[in-house]
């Protein structure tokens, strides 16, 4: 009763409500609705923003072979780096769940510097690594009588590179996501498990998999929407090259539209990320209502 | 019957001996992939330029005397503390404008009820899934209108369309979990709704409020993109865009003081990590596990 009386004066302040959230809503419609419809407008204009063209710069993009190019790396680049993101993740995870719990935050502490230093950064070390003729890797390789890996010059080598950097930085956010799932499960599963005689295999197929499929699937969605729309690694590693191939919606975009002056066509590649991410976004916003009503 | 028992637990313990050999083992080995590059910037940051050329000795180790000449260099050749200090700027005022924003939204969203709120609740969560690469080049004309092209201010503008969403977000699962009985108790006090926010929501979600703090000086230090596509000045650069691109001066890469630059440029994260990394975690974890 007095409950209801005190959420009715609540109710009686939208007003208030509204100002606090004032600042938000400018923010978001000025900052992120606006230049969005903004840069639907900007990708229907000419190179020198003085006519308007429709859809004329789409079109110059699918006959572009460069762009076909980029769309499929930006695939091919997400789903691998998302897929070993999620496999270390889960193995580093159950491995801290697994030892005493005295030394399990010293591993995880380790485990997570990849993901605290700033990107950018980070990839600048890995570019030391991959230097062509005083890389440390492959002085490693040839010590051990491998050949050298001509690690940023070659179309292949050049992708793996850029892959492996992107788990090297990707993998402690799943790590510490399913760290906090594992550690949700209740204990008393696995004892009534082992009680009937489960092994550890069945354990994980039947109690851990299960219980943490939510999480893995939000986390894996979430991934891929900021994978696909990397744009550090690739900007400090390769520049998109050798001549194209490891580009990426986003550094393509910035090449086209701020290197190259068309800000137009740089707007219509970036809006290409839109559809992807959309559904992305729609499948993950499905799945968070769905477990709040669980919850 | 009494052996079985005894066999079934024996073979407990032997399972449970290979899980944490094996489990070990994996630690180890992600632990030499994911420690190998900072170990290697640190050395080489600590390296004579002749040693780093040489090409005969081993790169992981220093075989020839350790030196601070690259960090020394750093600081009086090249304006790598003009970008510490326009980082530092940047980080505080976004850190701040971002607390604001985030703190009033949260609080109103999940206390105070108006027309549109649920759909607006819902709308942060969707603009945090925005990525930056997204909005860059339309971003990039409308700061040219405002002046604000090639002036780190800009990033104090722009950087919050990317921490404010998830801060939100973040709050407003900590406010919601705060019994609505100590707000009741509150207004019969006469508390008003600046009061209840000051005295009640912000100390008792603290460590919500400190996840979101970290979580906004982290966008905030390590961003890359706006700052390429918007400064080319060096005096108004940060940080990571100051060290990628002006350490490398022409055809002499200077590897030396381009790792101590990146390694110093790193450490203010490092360093709060270190301290508050639990707060964190629980805060970026509690948003997914909750829903």
């Amino acid at each position: 009763m007095q409950n209801s009386s005190v959420y009715l004066w609540l109710r009686q302040k939208p007003r208030i409500a509204f100002f606090m959230c004032l600042p938000l809503i400018l923010m978001v419609v000025c900052l992120i609705i606006y230049p969005f419809i903004y840069s639907i407008f900007l990708s229907m204009l000419n190179k020198a923003e003085t006519k308007f063209v429709g859809i004329g710069n789409y079109l110059f993009l699918f006959k572009r072979e460069t762009f076909w190019l980029v769309v499929q790396q930006s695939i091919f680049f997400a789903l691998v780096a998302v897929f070993f993101k999620a496999l270390i993740g889960f193995i580093a995870a159950h491995s801290i769940n697994t030892i005493p719990s005295k030394g399990q935050r010293k591993w995880r502490g380790m485990l997570l510097i990849p993901w605290v230093i700033p990107p950018a950064l980070s990839t600048l070390g890995w570019w030391w690594l991959f230097e062509p003729t005083y890389s440390a890797l492959n002085w490693f390789l040839v010590k051990i009588s491998l050949p050298a890996i001509p690690w940023l010059s070659e179309t292949f080598w050049a992708r793996f590179s850029i892959i492996l950097v992107n788990i090297w930085v990707g993998a402690p956010f799943f790590l510490i996501m399913y760290l906090a799932a594992l550690k949700s499960i209740p204990q008393d599963l696995y004892e009534a498990a082992s009680i009937d005689g489960a092994n550890y295999r069945q354990k994980l197929y039947y109690i851990t998999l299960p219980m943490m499929k939510n999480i893995i699937s939000i986390t894996i969605l979430f991934s891929i929407i900021v994978t696909f729309a990397n744009f550090d690694i690739v900007r400090v590693l390769t520049r998109g090259g050798p001549i194209d191939t490891t580009h990426l919606f986003a550094t393509y975009a910035f090449r086209v539209g701020i290197e190259s002056g068309d800000i137009p066509l740089g707007a219509a590649v970036s809006l290409f990320m839109f559809p992807i991410l959309g559904i992305l976004a729609f499948i993950i916003l499905r799945n968070v209502r769905k477990r709040a009503m669980e919850v | 019957m009494k052996n079985n028992i005894l066999n079934i637990k024996n073979s407990m313990h032997a399972n449970r001996r290979w899980a944490l050999i094996a489990a070990y083992t994996s630690l180890i080995i992600f632990v030499i992939f994911f420690l190998f590059p900072p170990y290697y910037m640190l050395i080489t940051s600590l390296k004579t330029n002749k040693e780093i050329a040489e090409m005969a000795s081993n790169p992981w180790l220093i075989e020839q005397g350790v030196t601070l000449k690259h960090y020394i260099y750093l600081f009086t050749e090249t304006p790598f503390l003009t970008f510490f200090k326009n980082t530092i700027i940047v980080t505080v005022c976004v850190v701040i404008i971002t607390m604001i924003i985030s703190v009033l939204a949260a609080y109103s969203l999940s206390r105070l009820k108006f027309w549109g709120s649920g759909v607006l609740a819902t709308g942060i969560f969707l603009t945090y899934l925005v990525p930056e690469t997204l909005l860059f080049i339309p971003l990039f004309k409308i700061v040219g209108w405002l002046g604000l092209l090639n002036s780190y201010w800009v990033l104090v503008l722009v950087y919050p369309t990317l921490s404010v969403p998830f801060c939100t977000w973040l709050m407003i699962g900590y406010f919601s979990s705060i019994p609505k009985e100590i707000d009741e108790a509150a207004l019969i006090d006469g508390a008003n709704h600046m009061q209840m926010l000051l005295k009640v929501f912000i100390p008792v979600a603290m460590p919500g409020l400190i996840a979101a703090t970290i979580f906004a000086f982290t966008v905030s230090w390590a961003g890359f993109l706006y700052p390429l596509a918007f400064i080319y000045s060096e005096s108004e650069m940060v940080l990571t865009v100051g060290t990628v691109t002006t350490l490398i001066k022409g055809d002499v890469f200077n590897w030396g003081s381009l790792m101590s630059g990146a390694l110093l440029a790193a450490a203010p994260p490092v360093i709060i990590y270190a301290f508050l990394m639990d707060y964190y975690i629980a805060g970026l974890t509690s948003g997914a596990t909750k829903g």
